[in-house]
């Protein structure tokens, strides 16, 4: 409670500050609006549709890209730690993409594709899938060899191994690695939104660079706390209930 | 509740015969001889302690007859049949806990009785928890892992290993990172689990009077290569105590014959 009351206070200091910062006058309306037209400006935009509108259409794009990024990341890693040669060859290209930064996709994935959803896919399934795959291929690599002999000598063998004693071992890798494939795909689309124009959809990236255009800062400043709350939520959301789960069982802290 | 009843009698202990056992293992240019033509029979319900220095070769032996490990040349044989993999007659009990931190107490302990044909999901509950009572632990079957101590965890493993009913039970250091009176207190629930649930015990230690107070036979092994060096039959009533001057007597002429042969 006295941590809430503290949290609380510091962000009723921190919007006061800048409320009064606005109205001292040094700066202009334009560039510091005052926190009032910045809420005035979130109301309006969801009493007219225009937000709630471009949050589905990025949050669509999100979970879809990084539903597939997991799915396949998480069978690229195990395979990757299970098969020597798909290590040395799937492997080090994964290491590779993987330090590409995701919004040198875009460029490529807007010729391939065009200015359209396929393009937006792509480009979060790359910013994700191969984080996923080298954590998952690293959370492997770290299970203790003992668990799989004690697995074995309780008859388990084959898939069975991998499916109930391998891949449970890595899951605190594996969290920790679809944790950074969500902050990896999260910042590559809206990186592609402010970039392009995407014809299929109105997402916030594009919301926020209108607001640019526009001249806008209360738009600007208002789809910024948007992208803020939407990541913490996320946050709360996807990956609280997961490492909670670890903490209980392992007995480990966060991740 | 017949079949449980059944599940629980089934299995009389089995008999183990290592026949010319060799292994060598290679670590770059090196090459270890861990074992060097060894044979040992052990009798059924029979409790056997295998001693000797680090590196003599003890754990391989033991890894070999859980099928976890192949011999180079020789054979390992349980109850006739060559031993090439590892089978539920056979579990193993490891140095460290090796319980798997993402399952409870129930959780592991049901483990290798999911992997048992022939039984209900029900009948596995009941037995995974007559186990679980056994090692005295039934308060706990819904704990987690991490908030055991290190003797209780010990204890689900000693459960675990237990719970699908093997004929043979093979122990590695099982109490070697424990405290002394944890470890006794152990030494006695084995004693006693021993008796009752009829058991071949294979016992790896290199605490010699944790061999002469738990053994019907004590095997001494030497290093490089790794050799039987003497066995000792120690023939005192049970339960024994491993702090009686019996069991102390026993350890010292083992002790004296491992030192026969240098510093270990």
């Amino acid at each position: 409670m006295r941590r809430v009351l503290t949290a609380l206070l510091f962000f009723t200091l921190l919007v006061v500050a800048w409320h009064l910062a606005a109205r001292s006058g040094r700066w202009s309306a334009v560039l510091v609006p005052p926190p009032a037209d910045i809420v005035a400006y979130l109301w309006g935009a969801i009493s007219d549709g225009t937000l709630v509108g471009a949050l589905v259409v990025t949050v669509k794009r999100l979970l879809l890209g990084y539903l597939c990024g997991v799915a396949a990341g998480v069978p690229l890693g195990l395979l990757t730690a299970r098969f020597e040669w798909v290590h040395d060859t799937v492997g080090t290209m994964g290491l590779g993409l993987q330090a590409l930064p995701s919004v040198c996709w875009v460029p490529l994935s807007l010729i391939w594709f065009g200015q359209n959803e396929g393009a937006m896919l792509f480009v979060v399934v790359m910013g994700t899938v191969w984080s996923v795959a080298l954590a998952t291929d690293g959370g492997v690599r770290n299970v203790p060899p003992i668990y799989a002999r004690a697995a074995r000598t309780m008859g388990s063998r084959g898939l069975h191994t991998w499916m109930r004693v391998i891949l449970p071992a890595a899951l605190p890798f594996v969290v920790s690695g679809i944790k950074q494939g969500w902050a990896f795909a999260w910042r590559s689309l809206m990186a592609a939104e402010i970039y392009v124009t995407i014809l299929t959809g109105f997402g916030l990236g594009q919301l926020l660079n209108y607001g640019r255009d526009l001249n806008a800062m209360d738009q600007v400043i208002g789809v910024m706390l948007v992208i803020v709350v939407i990541g913490l939520v996320t946050d709360k959301v996807l990956f609280s209930p997961w490492e909670r789960f670890l903490h209980r069982r392992w007995g480990l802290a966060k991740v | 509740m017949a079949s449980v009843a059944e599940e629980l009698r089934a299995n009389p202990p089995a008999k183990l015969a290592i026949e010319h056992v060799s292994k060598w293992f290679e670590s770059g240019v090196v090459k270890t001889h861990a074992l060097d033509d060894v044979s040992l029979s052990v009798a059924e319900g029979e409790f056997v302690c295998l001693v000797g220095p680090s590196g003599c070769g003890k754990s391989t032996l033991l890894n070999m007859i859980a099928g976890l490990e192949l011999p180079d040349s020789g054979s390992v044989l349980a109850e006739g049949q060559r031993v090439t993999e590892p089978g539920r007659d056979r579990m193993m009990m490891f140095q460290e806990s090796a319980l798997f931190p993402w399952l409870t107490v129930l959780g592991n302990v049901l483990f290798g009785l999911r992997l048992k044909p022939g039984l209900r999901e029900r009948e596995r509950q009941e037995v995974a928890m007559y186990y679980i009572g056994l090692v005295g632990l039934g308060r706990f079957a819904h704990s987690n892992i991490h908030e055991l101590s290190g003797g209780m965890r010990q204890r689900v493993a000693l459960a675990r290993s237990l719970a699908p009913n093997p004929r043979v039970l093979l122990m590695d250091e099982p109490f070697a990172a424990l405290d002394a009176m944890t470890r006794e207190q152990l030494y006695g629930d084995l004693q006693e689990i021993w008796a009752a649930r009829r058991k071949t015990i294979v016992f790896v230690t290199h605490n010699v009077r944790e061999a002469a107070s738990l053994g019907d036979r004590v095997v001494l092994f030497s290093a490089n290569p790794g050799r039987i060096l003497r066995e000792f039959a120690v023939d005192l009533p049970r339960p024994r105590d491993i702090n009686s001057p019996e069991v102390a007597v026993h350890a010292m002429q083992v002790t004296a014959a491992l030192k026969g042969r240098g510093p270990a």
